[in-house]
């Protein structure tokens, strides 16, 4: 009777247990908030799931038209991050992703959901993949302070952006028309075009020149931007990020405003 | 032919009409979900009434800001076109109906009875073309197609985030005011209960010009709002001519103004509180050739407004709105005599004074389904004239309804609407005077391609 008893205890909490490894798993964690995966899912349902299909694989009933394809969630890879290449994102790196939008697709930004529902619908996605249950993120990258913009260093990141082969994907002129353009495909085998820095002051993963200067640490996993990390030392990519901002220089103050709009972002 | 043979075919022919209601949907395509591919729940609670994230891309400009929205990203076969229209069936009955003793012979005297009516109908069909006509132009042009007409409902272009900023948003021509909550997106369609009585009320006895804040409006509006959409105000200066062209009143000007600001309250979801007011004149008396009044003479004008508050609150699935709204006019408004004979005002006529509000409430828990319950009521505090009834004009209205959206997509939304609605206006019966009330009964399909 008593062995009966000790193994029903132990069973009990074990499921106890479990119960709440697998509830952390599907929370999300943004500062103070925390994220409610079963919320989310109702949202995901409201807002996602003609994109990024009802089993967040992006094969949603509009992802045919888009370009570039909807995020597949079930492989958790994920282009804007805090975190190196190849390791998970941090939740607040969803969490940013979904308020900001990804800038020249199909992806809005989301800020006008409430906080809270954001979250939601981070601990949602990560239900996707179990590699969030199996694994933790990684660590976020360092970023040094910037230093000053220069002559010098505009020039040294031109060559950087020559010696480099960043141009064999952006153009010699940044425009995304390198000679590498028509063999581009994302890690689901889709044709990927490479961004053009001349359309304005707005990137991917953000518009500044931290945001920029991160995506160069840790690449945009699932595309062909690989990670500098190894490649350039720190002060090599600030003289990169100088240089590329020089590419959209050429139009006027009012012509950066228009394109930098910031309408929902 | 038995019964029961005419019923299976009745049965037969149903279903055949639905199937055949369905099957044009599959090849339609909204304007906006077309564009971005987003469904219409991204947009809506429950459509046609926004959500916060459709009301930021309205106010943005039908721009989602994703660097996709200027129509040289579009495809050349894009055209940013949509249709609405709504078959269904019902059925109005009124209480204090005037009618002739002897049909056709109106000097055979009249009594009052009730009348009855019902059968399938379709409330006309909306065009709407809008989005955006360069990188921060938008647009908006909706033709209403009636029973026997065509009318221009709303029409304008707007210059967005001007000076780069989302606070400044200018727009021009015909549109419908920044309303608490809005009209032109009711989700209540019946005759009834579909308009909000406290947008239209005016006072028994009243030749106020304008009509109410429910009708799109002819001017020019300034807008904006904070990146959230959190913080939004709306100022506009509209011609008193009731949104009809060619000048019909004169050329006075009436301003409105709306504020709101939006919070997060945890546990419960977004609230919104807000103010409002429309400030205007209008004319009491034309120039008149042959006796007749010249359109656009009207003159001796007089000042009228409405003022008043609401709020947006959410409870996790159930959402209310609450509003509340003062009106005054002028005591020659009031009473429909011209400013230039006072002697003809009554003994005693002062302005005309009321109060109303409404609580509309939602309970949305997938947006595929939405239940809906109103009620709004209208309170005379002042009568014009002091000689008539005391509550002359007061309003009660219930409503209770839901929608079911069987299909959502981004080519396509189809809703099947069933509501009820009764409304007491105190004191109007045409010919006893006593209250007068109607009921309606609506069922039908909403749908838009």
């Amino acid at each position: 009777m008593r062995r009966t008893i000790k193994a029903t205890r132990a069973a009990v909490i074990l499921i106890c247990m479990s119960w709440c490894i697998t509830s952390a798993a599907q929370d999300s964690h943004i500062g103070k908030l925390v994220g409610n995966a079963k919320r989310g899912k109702a949202l995901y349902v409201r807002y996602c799931v003609f994109c990024h299909g009802p089993d967040g694989d992006g094969r949603g009933e509009s992802a045919p038209y888009l370009v570039p394809k909807p995020r597949d969630f079930t492989k958790a890879v994920f282009k804007c991050r805090s975190t190196a290449s190849g390791s998970l994102p941090l939740d607040s790196d969803l969490y940013d992703t979904i308020t900001r939008g990804i800038h020249a697709s199909g992806m809005p930004s989301w800020k006008p959901l409430l906080r809270q529902e954001r979250a939601d619908l981070v601990a949602y996605i990560k239900t996707f993949s179990s590699a969030f249950q199996e694994e933790k993120p990684g660590e976020p990258v360092p970023i040094p302070p910037e230093p000053p913009n220069s002559a010098e260093s505009v020039k040294r990141g031109a060559e950087l952006f020559q010696s480099m082969n960043c141009w064999s994907c952006h153009g010699k002129d940044g425009r995304g028309h390198g000679p590498s353009v028509a063999s581009l495909t994302d890690n689901q085998g889709n044709p990927i075009t490479p961004f053009d820095f001349t359309g304005g002051t707005r990137f991917k993963c953000g518009e500044t020149n931290r945001d920029m200067f991160r995506d160069l640490l840790t690449g945009l996993d699932g595309t062909p931007m690989p990670s500098f990390a190894a490649a350039m030392n720190p002060d090599q990519r600030w003289d990169v990020i100088h240089y590329i901002r020089t590419l959209s220089s050429s139009k006027t103050r009012s012509e950066e405003k228009n394109d930098s709009i910031r309408t929902i972002n | 032919m038995g019964i029961g043979t005419m019923k299976k075919m009745a049965m037969q022919c149903l279903i055949l009409a639905t199937l055949c209601a369905y099957a044009p949907l599959a090849h339609g395509i909204p304007a906006f979900a077309r564009k971005y591919g987003l469904p219409c729940s991204a947009c809506h609670e429950a459509w046609p009434m926004l959500n916060n994230f459709g009301q930021t891309f309205k106010d943005n400009g039908y721009q989602l800001g994703n660097g996709r929205d200027a129509p040289i990203y579009q495809d050349p076969s894009y055209w940013p076109i949509m249709f609405r229209t709504t078959p269904l069936w019902h059925r109005e009955s009124n209480n204090r109906q005037a009618i002739d003793v002897v049909p056709g012979n109106a000097a055979s005297g009249q009594f009052e009875s009730v009348v009855t009516t019902s059968g399938f109908d379709l409330q006309g069909v909306d065009v709407i073309t809008a989005g955006t006509l360069y990188k921060n132009i938008s647009f908006f042009i909706q033709p209403f197609i009636g029973n026997n007409s065509i009318a221009v409902s709303q029409a304008w272009a707007r210059l967005d985030n001007l000076a780069g900023s989302h606070w400044l948003n200018l727009k021009l021509g015909k549109f419908e005011l920044d309303e608490p909550i809005s009209q032109e997106r009711s989700l209540i369609l019946n005759n009834t209960g579909g308009a909000y009585q406290n947008y239209f009320f005016t006072p028994p006895g009243d030749n106020n010009f304008f009509a109410g804040i429910g009708f799109p409006q002819l001017g020019v509006e300034l807008l904006g709002h904070s990146d959230n959409d959190n913080t939004r105000y709306s100022v506009a200066v509209v011609s008193d001519s009731n949104g009809s062209t060619g000048l019909p009143s004169n050329q006075a000007y009436d301003v409105y103004a709306n504020f709101n600001q939006s919070f997060e309250a945890p546990w419960f979801g977004r609230q919104q509180v807000g103010v409002y007011g429309y400030f205007g004149e209008s004319p009491t008396y034309f120039q008149t050739s042959g006796g007749n009044p010249i359109p656009g003479t009207g003159t001796g004008n007089r000042s009228f407004y409405r003022l008043g508050a609401y709020g947006h609150w959410y409870v996790n699935k159930f959402d209310f709105y609450t509003f509340y709204l003062h009106g005054y006019d002028n005591v020659f408004l009031g009473n429909s005599v011209p400013s230039n004979q006072p002697a003809r005002l009554p003994v005693g006529a002062v302005a005309p004074v009321w109060n109303g509000g409404f609580v509309e409430g939602h309970y949305n828990p997938t947006p595929r389904w939405i239940a809906i319950g109103k009620y709004e009521l209208n309170r005379m505090s002042r009568e014009a004239n002091p000689n008539i009834r005391g509550n002359l004009g007061n309003l009660d209205t219930w409503t209770v309804g839901y929608r079911w959206y069987p299909i959502m997509s981004p080519r396509a939304g189809l809703a099947w609407t069933q509501e009820y609605s009764r409304i007491i206006n105190a004191g109007t019966a045409p010919l006893s005077g006593k209250d007068d009330i109607r009921n309606s009964f609506l069922m039908g399909f909403d749908f838009d391609f």
